[in-house]
């Protein structure tokens, strides 16, 4: 039999090392996909359209279920009894490690628009790769997601054209959205020591290779909606070592509030 | 002449009123059966709409992310029964936008239910428990409503609403099994939400304007005190399976009707409710007009940006 043909048996055969960096990895990648999913949930009902109302909710549905399958896979990995929830709810600011673009709070659609588009490119072509992975856990976590991420990548990639070339009013403001948020891009690419020591030992891929993929995407909708790329901007980078903006410490109070006001109960 | 042509449609309207045949959109109808639809459908929709904001109201605050993702399921759900009652009124001639401004302008009413607030997070078991539980109540006869696109709107709506009504029935089992603060958040929802929730099946007979002639029409299938002594019996057992007490002083089974005696509803309440000066009518349409508003641009620019799109292929077409 194959050991390394189920996930649980993989994680049998690493070594502590190993265990860890992949825990890191996978618990960064929940995070992300929490928050983002977390921040798209707070439109549910404020919409701009009934339609896209019931767009975003699929999306953050979408997230939500990959960030629970990524959290139980990060709590076998870490081996210590740990529930997707603990994970969650019970850690500090500090301690999540998503990048800061998906923590960035709504704004106007057009914002929404924006960071969902520059973070779903991302998050599209590293799944691909990570279907490849030699770990069988987080290679059928990128399988189930990659198709649910190729239509959020079609749903951002149709808005910013709409708006881009819509009205005088639309183009003003994803232009806007574009300018504030094409600072925090760069940290998607920016590889911590855990991501290097994975790529080193081919876990998951280098995201050099990733870029020119985005690059050339988000060139192409960015020209069909006659919008301008902001150059020489300052990249911001933290999240991914838990130096966050402001805005996260809020967000976490308000998903971690029954769970840090009645600790230990079931719901 | 024209009056004999109407006498004969209005027969033949009448007759598959008598004989269970679905009136569909392009059949001749009386006007007030339109117009009842209109009023009915409409509300239906918006109730729907604006019922998503109660509940939505503890989507970032979900207490696990299995409860999470069920809860922005269930809110996504009653988008998406909005848009298909939206849609069936539509087959009467009216259209979505004139409904949502009539909705903003409090001409179009809805469910008052949704004009009390969500205080706690046992507050969404109460909801999908005894909210979708009269829902169902309410709209399982609608199944068989005389109006083809409104009864076949229904089948989908009531299959998705038990799924809602057991999440609510399980959160309630939960913190009803759990520790007494918990219990006792249930217990407080339960008290919150009991009377509002018997008041969701409309007036008392008597003082119902509307349903003597919707039961002729068989748009409505029961009248209002009927389908709330049927909850009250449904649910009276259910609470007791919860461990929960029911608020109400009066309530008491009687073997000779078969049911149970319950106190009477705070009518007056109602009537306030109804007019407008419930704890959230304010804050329920000034939401639903801000995200209106907030999204006009956005809505501009998709047919700004559909209609440059047309031309530029009808352009390429005519090179």
């Amino acid at each position: 039999m194959d050991l390394h043909h189920t996930p649980t048996a993989a994680v049998q055969t690493y070594s502590p090392e190993l265990r860890a960096l992949l825990f890191g990895y996978t618990l960064q990648l929940a995070d992300t996909s929490l928050i983002l999913g977390h921040r798209l949930s707070e439109w549910c009902g404020h919409g701009p359209i009934l339609e896209q109302d019931l767009a975003m909710a699929n999306i953050a549905l979408d997230l939500i279920g990959e960030t629970r399958s990524l959290y139980q896979y990060a709590a076998e990995l870490e081996g210590k009894g740990h529930s997707e929830d603990d994970l969650a709810y019970l850690r500090e600011a500090v301690d999540y490690k998503n990048p800061l673009l998906v923590e960035l709070p709504n704004g106007d659609f057009g914002d929404t628009v924006m960071r969902q588009f520059l973070f779903d490119g991302f998050h599209l072509f590293l799944l691909k790769e990570l279907q490849n992975s030699p770990d069988p856990g987080l290679a059928a976590i990128a399988a189930k997601s990659f198709k649910e991420a190729s239509y959020h990548l079609k749903w951002s990639s149709e808005w910013i054209i709409r708006l881009g070339d819509g009205t005088e009013e639309s183009k003003r403001r994803i232009q806007k959205a574009l300018a504030n948020l094409w600072r925090y891009s760069g940290e998607l690419y920016t590889m911590t020591q855990t991501e290097q020591q994975l790529a080193q030992s081919e876990f998951i891929p280098d995201y050099a290779t990733l870029q020119p993929q985005w690059d050339a995407h988000v060139a192409r909708v960015f020209a069909e909606a006659t919008l301008e790329v902001p150059q020489n901007v300052f990249m911001q980078q933290g999240g991914k070592t838990g130096r966050h903006t402001e805005h996260l410490g809020y967000l976490l109070t308000e998903l971690q509030y029954l769970q840090r006001a009645y600790p230990g109960l079931e719901w | 002449m024209e009056t004999i042509i109407e006498k004969s449609l209005e027969e033949a309207f009448e007759e598959k009123i008598a004989n269970e045949v679905r009136i569909e959109p392009k059949d001749w109808m009386p006007e007030q059966y339109r117009k009842t639809l209109v009023r009915q459908i409409s509300q239906h929709a918006h109730s729907e709409i604006v019922g998503m904001l109660p509940e939505g109201n503890w989507i970032t605050r979900a207490p696990s992310l299995k409860r999470k993702a069920i809860l922005l399921s269930k809110v996504q759900d009653e988008a998406g029964h909005g848009l298909y009652l939206y849609s069936a009124a539509e087959t009467l001639g009216t259209s979505r936008d004139q409904m949502i401004a009539d909705l903003h302008s409090g001409k179009a009413k809805y469910s008052s239910i949704f004009n009390y607030p969500t205080l706690s997070w046992a507050d969404i078991g109460a909801i999908g428990w005894l909210v979708d539980g009269a829902a169902i109540m309410n709209q399982v006869p609608l199944i068989r409503t005389s109006y083809g696109p409104y009864a076949r709107a229904m089948v989908r709506v009531c299959k998705e609403e038990s799924f809602h009504q057991r999440q609510g029935f399980e959160i309630m089992m939960t913190l009803c099994n759990g520790a007494p603060a918990q219990k006792k958040m249930a217990q407080e929802a339960f008290n919150r939400w009991w009377w509002p929730t018997l008041m969701m099946f409309g007036p008392k007979d008597e003082e119902s304007p509307n349903t003597e002639q919707s039961m002729r029409w068989k748009i409505k299938r029961f009248t209002n005190d009927e389908l709330r002594q049927r909850f009250v019996d449904m649910m009276v057992p259910q609470a007791e399976f919860l461990g929960l007490t029911v608020p109400d002083k009066d309530l008491k089974w009687n073997e000779a009707k078969n049911g149970y005696d319950f106190g009477d509803v705070d009518w007056e309440e109602f009537w306030n409710v109804v007019k407008g000066n419930g704890p959230c009518n304010k804050d329920r349409i000034s939401t639903r007009v801000k995200a209106h508003e907030e999204g006009a641009w956005v809505r501009e620019a998709a047919l700004a940006h559909a209609q440059k799109r047309a031309q530029r292929e009808a352009e390429k077409q005519g090179s």
